[in-house]
C-alpha cells in the first residue's frame, strides 16, 4: 500500500465528485446527489482503508508524501497522519456522508451550489488533518472557512447573515495570529515542516507570544469560553448539515490544533499556560452548562451543551498526561457523532415541524416512539451514561485530570450533573407529558434519515463498550507528545 | 479479602456466570426492538424465561461457591490509557452470589407478578424490556470486580428507575419524579466517579482484590484541603459514600425516593425496594476494608443511616398514600442497613438487606394488590378510600399481615432476626456511638411497627369507605398470576431470616459466617447472654408496643386518629410536608441555578458583556469604514490620480529623505 | 543621427498627453485611446534604447508591447461596445457601481 499516495487520495478524491458536479446540468438534482453520496461514500471507503493499513508499532508520522510545492519559500506539500490524526479522517468523511444524506430532502434551493460545498468542505477538513506543513495547515484552516461560510450565509434561518458575519469574523480574527506566528516561524528557522520545527527551542517570552497566538486561533474554534458566542448564533442558523459539520468537524480542529502545534511545538509555555486553560476550560464547562438551562430553542441548547463538552475537551488534552490525553481525543470523536447525531435529529423533527422552539413539542415519545428512542440513546450518550461513549471520554479525562489537580476534576464533573439537568429536561419537555397539537401525524422517518442515525448509535455502544478500537491508535502517539513534557519535567 | 485462601479462584471464563446477567439483557434487547411488532401481547414470555433460568443458574453459583469455589475474570478489556486498565469481568464470592440469588428469585417472581398488574397497558412490552434491562445492570453491577464496572451497573440501574419512574410518561408528575430520580442520582454518583478517580490516585488499580491488599499503604496519608489535614482513607470513603447516599436515598440525597412511587407498582417493590435502593449499602459492605480505616467514615455512615431512618419513620406516620408510606419506611430500613454497617456489623447489614428485600418486596406487591382491586379510583394510592378490604382480598390479607409482622420484627418471621442482631451488635459494638444507635435503633423500631399496621388496620379492618371513589365498583381479589408469586415471596419474608438464626437462639448464623469471609463479623465475644436475652426482649417489646398503639388508635379508638395533628398542628404538619426538604432544595438549589443561568449567564453575561465587546470593535471598523468610503468613488479617473499622487510622494520620499 | 535624448521627450510628451486624458476625461473610448498613447510612448522608448545601446532585448519587448496594445484595444473596444448595449451608457460618473 506505501506505493499508493493513499492521503492524496482520500484528500483531493472529492475533487472527482466537484468536477462532475459542475458538469451536471442543474436541474437533474438526483444525479447531483447521487454523485455527491456516491464520492463521499467512496471517500470514506478510502479513509477505513487508511485505517486498515495503519501501522500500530510505529508512533512517528505514517503515509508521509511529500514533494515541492512553494520552493521559493521553502514550503512543501507535506503530508502524514499520525495516532492522534487518523481518527479524525474517517470521521470526516463519514461527516460528509451523513451531511449529504441528511440534506437529501431538506435542500430544495440551489442544489447543485450546496453539494459543491459540502465536498468542498471535504477536501478543506482532510487537509487541516494531513498536512504536516504549517503554511499547508493554515491554507486548509482558512480554505474550510469558505464553505461553511456559504453554508449557513446561503441555506441557513432567517438571522443567517449576523452569524455568518459573527462566524466569520471570531474566525478569521484568530487566525490571523496565528498566520502571524507561522511567519515568525519561518523567518527564525526558514521552514514551514512540522517535524523539522519539533523540539526546537525559543527564548522564554517568544515562545508565550507564539503559543498565546496560535492558542488564539484554536480557542476561538474550539471554542473556549469567553469566545464561544459565536458558536450558538452558528448552530442555530445553520441548516442541518452545517451544523452536523460545525459540531462534528470543525469545532474540533481547535482541539486538533492544540494537540498537533501547542503541546510539542511550545513545551514550556504550555506548561505556563496550563492552569489558565484549566480554569478556562472549568468555566466553560460550568458557564455553558448553566446556559443551556435556559435556552428555549432546541438548537440553541444542544449548541451550548458542545461548549459545555468541548470545555471537557480542552481540560483532557492540558491535563497532560495519557489519560487525559486519550480521554480527549476520544471525546472529540464521541462528541462529533453525538452532537452530530443529535443536531440530524433535531433536523428531522425541524424539516416536519418548521420550528426549532422547544415549547413547540411535548409528547413526542407517544406520537412519535421509535425517533424518542434514538433521541434517548444520543441524550444517554451526551450525559456520559457508562456503556455509551461519552462516558469513557469523560471518565479518562476527570481520571486524568484528577492526577494533575483534584480541584479541577471535581469542578468538571459537576459539569455532568448540570449535564444531566439540561438534557432530561430538554427530553422531558420534547418528549414526556401530554402530546402537543403540532405533533400529531408526523411523516415516519425516511430511509436517508435512518441510514444517517443508525450507524451514529452502533458507533455509540461500540466505542463505549470497546473503546480499545479507537485508543489502541492513539497510544504511540500521545506518548510522544507527552514525551515532550517528561524531558522538560513536567507533570 | 485475606480470607480467599480458603477458596479456590477460578480465573478462566465461565460460561454460566456469563449467562447470569446477559440472558435478561438478551431478553430484554429482543423484547424492546420486536415486542411491539410481533408479540405485543405475550412479550413476557423471553423476559420470563430468561429470568427464571438466571435464576436456576444463581442458584448453581450459590452451591459452587459453597464447595469453596470463587469465580474472578475479566470479558475483555475495557477501558485502558496509560497505566490505567478497566476490564468488563465478574467476581463471584459469597457476597455477590448471595446478591445475585436475592436479586435473580425477587425479579422473577416480580416479573410473573408484573404479567397480571401491567396487563393492558399499551407500554406492556417496553415494561418487560426496561425491567429485564434493569435486572441486567443490577447483576452486573453486582458481580463486577473493579470499581467502574461498578459504576456502569450503578448508573445503568439508574437509567432503568428513570425509564421505569417515567414509565407513564405522559403524567407530568411521573416524568417530574422520573427527572428528579435520576439528578440527584447524579449528584451522588458525582461524588462516587471522584471517590473512584481517588482510589486510581492513590491506590493506581480499580479492582477490588488489588484495592484491599494495597489499603494499608493510605494508613498515614493526609491531604491538605484549605488549611485543614483530611485523612485520604475518610475522602475516599466519603466520596464513595455520596454514591451511596444518592442510591439508597439517604439523607440528604434521599428525596427522589418517595416521589419514585410515580412507577408501577412492580417496580417500585423490585427497583425501589428490593434491588437497587441497596445497592448502596452493598458498596459500602465491599469495600467495607476501606470504611473501617477511618472511625470518622464509620461514624458517618452510622449516622447517617440513623438520622436518615429515624426522619423517614416520622414522616411515614402521616403520609396517606399507601406507597408513600411504604417508601418512607424502606428509606428507614436503608437507614438501619448503614446502621449496621457504622457500627462494624457488614455481614449483618447484609443479611438485614436480604430479609428486608423480601418482606418489604412482599409489602410493595401487596400493596400494587390493592391498589389493582381499586385501580377504578382516582387515586387508588390513598388509604382514606381502603378500608375491610379483608373481607375482600383474603390472600392480600394474609400476605400483607405476614410482611407486616415481619417488618416489625416479631419473633419468627425474617425481620425478627436481621433487626434484632443489628440491635445487638450496635449495642456491643466496639464504636463509641454503638450504644446511641441501639437506642435510635428502638425507638424506630416502635415506630416502624406503628406505621406498618397503621396502613394495615387502615386498609383491611373497618368499612369500606371507597364506594364512591370506585363509582360501584367492587373491590376484587387479583388473580393467580398475581397472588402466587405472593404468596412464594410470603415464604421467602418467614424463612429468609431462618438462615441466619444467631447462636443464642441456638442457630449456626450460617449467613453471616458465609459472608463473614468477604466482609468480616465482629464475634459477640464475652457477652452475657442474659444480657443479650434482655436486649432481645426490649425490641420484640418495641415491635409489639408499635402495633399494639396501632390497634389502639386505628381500631380500636378512631376518635384518637385526630388527636395528634389536632394537638400538635406545627409538628404534624412539618412531618406531613416530610421536613420541608424538597420546598428546601428547591429554594436552596434550584431556584438560585435558573437565577443564575437566566441573568447572570445569559442576560448579563453573553448578551451585554461579551457580545457588546465583539460587536463594539465591529461598530469602530464600520464607522472608520465610513469615513474611508468616500474616496471610493468608483471613478478610474480618481484612482489614476491617487496612483499619481503615491508615486510623487514615495519619490519625494525616496529622492529627500532617504 | 537625431540624439537621444529627443526621443526621451517625445516619450515623455506622449505618455503625459495620454496620463492627462486618462485622469481628466471621462469618455471610455477616449480612456482607451489615451491608454494606447501611453503604450505608444513606451514603445518608443524601448526602441529608442534598444537602438542607442545595439541590444535587441529592446526590440523584442517592443514586438510584446504592440501585441499587448492591439488585443488591449481589441478586449477594451469590445467591452465597451458591450457595455454600451447593455447600459447605453460610456461615460465613467455613470457607471461608478463601485463606488464605496
Amino acid at each position: 500500500m506505501s506505493s499508493l499516495p493513499l492521503l492524496s487520495l482520500i484528500l483531493w478524491f472529492p475533487l472527482v465528485g466537484i468536477l462532475s458536479i459542475l458538469f451536471t446540468p442543474r436541474n437533474r438534482e438526483n444525479l447531483i446527489k447521487t454523485i455527491a453520496l456516491v464520492t463521499a461514500i467512496v471517500d470514506f471507503l478510502f479513509s477505513l482503508c487508511l485505517l486498515l493499513n495503519f501501522d500500530f508499532q510505529n508512533s512517528g508520522f505514517q503515509f508521509v508524501e511529500k514533494s515541492e510545492w512553494l520552493s521559493i519559500i521553502n514550503s512543501s506539500y507535506y503530508l502524514g497522519v499520525d495516532g492522534v490524526s487518523i481518527l479524525f479522517i474517517p470521521l470526516s468523511t463519514l461527516v460528509t456522508v451523513l451531511c449529504v444524506l441528511i440534506s437529501w430532502d431538506s435542500i430544495t434551493e440551489k442544489v447543485k451550489e450546496f453539494y459543491l460545498a459540502l465536498l468542498f468542505t471535504n477536501i478543506a477538513m482532510i487537509g487541516v488533518f494531513v498536512s504536516l506543513d504549517l503554511l499547508l495547515f493554515y491554507i486548509f484552516w482558512e480554505a474550510l472557512l469558505i464553505p461553511m461560510y456559504l453554508i449557513i450565509g446561503i441555506w441557513g434561518g432567517p438571522r443567517r447573515i449576523y452569524s455568518t458575519i459573527k462566524f466569520f469574523l471570531y474566525t478569521f480574527f484568530g487566525s490571523i495570529f496565528m498566520l502571524v506566528a507561522i511567519i515568525y516561524i519561518f523567518l527564525q528557522y526558514g521552514t514551514f515542516e512540522y517535524t523539522a520545527l519539533l523540539g526546537k527551542n525559543y527564548p522564554t517570552h517568544i515562545e508565550r507570544f507564539l503559543f498565546l497566538a496560535f492558542l488564539i486561533a484554536f480557542a476561538v474554534k474550539v471554542p473556549m469560553w469567553p469566545v464561544h458566542t459565536w458558536l450558538p448564533d452558528a448552530h442555530t442558523e445553520a441548516p442541518t448539515a452545517g451544523s452536523v459539520i460545525l459540531a462534528g468537524i470543525l469545532i474540533k480542529l481547535g482541539g486538533y490544533g492544540m494537540i498537533r502545534f501547542l503541546l510539542p511545538l511550545f513545551p514550556n509555555a504550555t506548561l505556563y499556560f496550563a492552569n489558565l486553560i484549566l480554569i478556562l476550560s472549568v468555566i466553560a464547562i460550568i458557564y455553558a452548562g448553566l446556559a443551556c438551562l435556559w435556552q428555549s430553542d432546541l438548537k440553541r441548547l444542544i449548541a451550548y451543551s458542545s461548549v459545555s463538552h468541548m470545555g471537557f475537551i480542552t481540560l483532557g488534552i492540558f491535563s497532560l498526561n495519557p489519560i487525559g490525553l486519550k480521554g480527549a481525543i476520544l471525546q472529540m470523536i464521541n462528541h462529533g457523532i453525538v452532537t452530530g447525531a443529535l443536531f440530524m435529529c433535531v433536523g428531522v423533527i425541524y424539516d416536519r415541524t418548521h420550528s426549532r422552539a422547544i415549547s413547540h413539542y411535548g409528547g413526542l415519545a407517544t406520537t412519535f416512539p421509535f425517533y424518542a428512542g434514538l433521541f434517548m440513546i444520543f441524550t444517554l450518550a451526551s450525559i456520559g451514561l457508562p456503556g455509551t461513549n461519552g462516558f469513557v471520554g469523560e471518565f479518562l479525562i476527570l481520571q486524568g485530570v484528577f492526577l494533575r489537580d483534584k480541584l479541577f476534576s471535581a469542578l468538571g464533573a459537576t459539569g455532568v450533573i448540570i449535564g444531566a439537568c439540561y438534557m432530561l429536561w430538554l427530553y422531558q419537555r420534547v418528549f414526556f407529558e401530554k402530546p402537543s397539537p403540532n405533533v400529531f401525524n408526523l411523516p415516519p422517518l425516511k430511509w436517508n434519515e435512518l441510514i444517517a442515525l443508525l450507524p451514529m448509535v452502533i458507533l455509540v455502544f461500540l466505542i463505549g463498550l470497546y473503546p480499545s478500537l479507537l485508543l489502541d491508535f492513539m497510544k504511540g502517539s500521545v506518548f510522544m507528545i507527552l514525551n515532550h513534557f517528561m524531558n522538560i519535567g513536567g507533570s | 479479602m485475606g480470607a480467599f485462601q480458603e477458596f479456590e479462584i477460578v480465573r478462566s471464563f465461565s460460561l454460566p456466570v456469563f449467562l447470569v446477567p446477559f440472558l435478561p439483557f438478551i431478553a430484554s434487547i429482543i423484547t424492546l426492538i420486536f415486542g411491539k411488532r410481533y408479540f405485543p401481547e405475550r412479550p413476557y414470555i423471553l423476559p420470563v424465561s430468561a429470568l427464571f433460568l438466571s435464576f436456576i443458574l444463581s442458584l448453581y453459583l450459590l452451591f459452587e461457591v459453597l464447595s469453596g469455589k470463587i469465580y474472578q475474570f475479566d470479558l475483555f478489556t475495557w477501558i485502558s490509557a496509560g497505566n490505567l486498565k478497566v476490564g468488563l469481568g465478574f467476581l463471584v464470592d459469597p457476597l455477590s452470589v448471595m446478591m445475585l440469588c436475592m436479586v435473580t428469585s425477587l425479579s422473577f417472581l416480580i416479573h410473573v407478578y408484573s404479567i397480571g398488574y401491567m396487563k393492558g397497558d399499551p407500554g406492556y412490552y417496553r415494561f418487560f424490556a426496561y425491567i429485564s434491562l434493569f435486572t441486567f445492570f443490577m447483576l452486573m453491577l453486582v458481580l463486577s470486580n473493579n470499581l467502574v464496572q461498578l459504576y456502569l451497573g450503578w448508573e445503568g440501574v439508574g437509567l432503568c428507575s428513570y425509564l421505569l419512574i417515567g414509565f407513564w410518561y405522559e403524567k407530568k408528575r411521573a416524568s417530574d419524579a422520573a427527572k428528579k430520580a435520576f439528578i440527584i442520582n447524579r449528584v451522588g454518583d458525582f461524588g462516587f466517579a471522584l471517590g473512584i478517580f481517588a482510589v486510581f490516585y492513590y491506590l493506581g488499580t480499580l479492582y477490588y482484590d488489588e484495592i484491599i491488599p494495597k489499603l494499608s499503604v493510605l494508613k498515614d496519608v493526609y491531604l491538605g484541603i484549605g488549611s485543614y489535614e483530611v485523612h485520604v482513607p475518610f475522602l475516599i470513603a466519603f466520596l464513595l459514600f455520596c454514591g451511596a447516599m444518592g442510591k439508597s436515598a439517604q439523607f440528604p440525597l434521599h428525596t427522589w425516593l418517595p416521589d419514585a412511587m410515580e412507577g408501577p407498582t412492580p417496580v417500585s417493590a423490585l427497583i425501589h425496594a428490593a434491588t437497587m435502593v441497596t445497592a448502596g449499602v452493598f458498596m459500602v459492605a465491599r469495600l467495607h476494608a476501606l470504611f473501617e480505616m477511618s472511625e470518622y467514615a464509620m461514624a458517618m455512615v452510622a449516622f447517617v443511616g440513623a438520622f436518615t431512618s429515624f426522619m423517614a419513620a416520622t414522616i411515614a406516620i402521616t403520609q396517606f398514600d399507601i406507597k408513600r408510606v411504604i417508601a418512607y419506611s424502606t428509606l428507614s430500613q436503608l437507614g438501619y442497613m448503614f446502621m449496621a454497617c457504622g457500627v462494624g456489623a457488614f455481614a449483618v447489614g447484609m443479611f438485614h438487606l436480604f430479609t428486608h428485600a423480601y418482606f418489604k418486596a412482599l409489602l410493595f406487591l401487596s400493596a400494587g394488590s390493592i391498589i389493582h382491586a381499586l385501580h377504578h379510583a382516582v387515586d387508588p394510592n390513598d388509604i382514606r378510600i381502603m378500608g375491610g378490604l379483608r373481607k375482600y382480598m383474603p390472600i392480600t390479607f394474609v400476605t400483607f399481615l405476614i410482611a407486616g409482622l415481619a417488618i416489625s420484627g416479631v419473633p419468627g418471621f425474617a425481620g425478627f432476626f436481621s433487626k434484632d442482631e443489628i440491635l445487638a451488635h450496635a449495642f456491643f459494638s466496639k464504636y463509641p456511638w454503638g450504644k446511641f444507635i441501639w437506642l435510635i435503633g428502638i425507638i424506630i423500631a416502635v415506630m416502624t411497627a406503628f406505621y406498618t399496621f397503621r396502613v394495615f388496620f387502615k386498609a383491611f379492618f373497618g368499612e369500606f369507605r371507597g364506594r364512591e371513589a370506585l363509582h360501584g365498583h367492587e373491590p376484587h381479589e387479583s388473580p393467580k398470576v398475581m397472588t402466587i408469586p405472593l404468596i412464594i415471596i410470603s415464604i421467602g419474608a418467614i424463612f429468609s431470616g431462618w438462615l441466619g438464626i444467631p447462636e443464642v437462639l441456638g442457630g449456626g448464623a450460617h449467613f453471616q459466617k458465609f459472608l463473614e469471609k468477604v466482609v468480616g463479623h465482629p464475634e459477640l465475644v464475652g457477652v452475657d447472654h442474659t444480657v443479650e436475652y434482655f436486649l432481645m426482649a426490649i425490641s420484640v417489646l418495641a415491635g409489639i408496643l408499635g402495633i399494639g398503639f396501632a390497634y389502639l388508635i386505628y381500631v380500636k379508638k378512631p376518635a384518637l386518629e385526630t388527636l395528634g395533628p389536632s394537638k400538635f398542628p406545627r409538628i404534624y404538619r412539618f412531618l406531613y410536608r416530610k421536613w420541608y426538604f424538597d420546598e428546601l432544595y428547591h429554594y436552596l438549589f434550584v431556584v438560585p441555578t435558573f437565577w443564575l443561568s437566566r441573568t447572570v449567564v445569559n442576560l448579563i453575561l453573553d448578551t451585554f458583556i461579551i457580545d457588546h465587546t465583539v460587536n463594539g470593535s465591529a461598530r469602530t471598523t464600520e464607522t472608520s469604514a465610513n469615513l474611508l468610503r468616500k474616496v471610493h468613488t468608483g471613478l478610474i479617473n480618481h484612482y489614476i490620480w491617487f496612483i499619481l499622487f503615491g508615486i510623487i510622494i514615495y519619490l519625494i520620499y525616496y529622492i529627500y529623505i532617504r | 543621427m537625431i540624439p537621444f535624448e529627443y526621443y526621451v521627450y517625445l516619450s515623455l510628451l506622449l505618455f503625459c498627453i495620454g496620463l492627462v486624458g486618462v485622469m481628466l476625461r471621462r469618455n471610455l473610448i477616449i480612456l482607451l485611446v489615451s491608454l494606447e498613447i501611453m503604450m505608444n510612448a513606451l514603445i518608443v522608448l524601448f526602441s529608442a534604447i534598444s537602438r542607442y545601446s545595439n541590444d535587441t532585448t529592446g526590440y523584442v519587448v517592443v514586438f510584446f508591447l504592440i501585441a499587448l496594445a492591439a488585443a488591449e484595444a481589441g478586449v477594451g473596444l469590445s467591452l465597451v461596445v458591450l457595455l454600451y448595449r447593455s447600459l447605453k451608457k460610456i461615460y465613467t460618473e455613470d457607471i461608478n457601481y463601485y463606488r464605496g
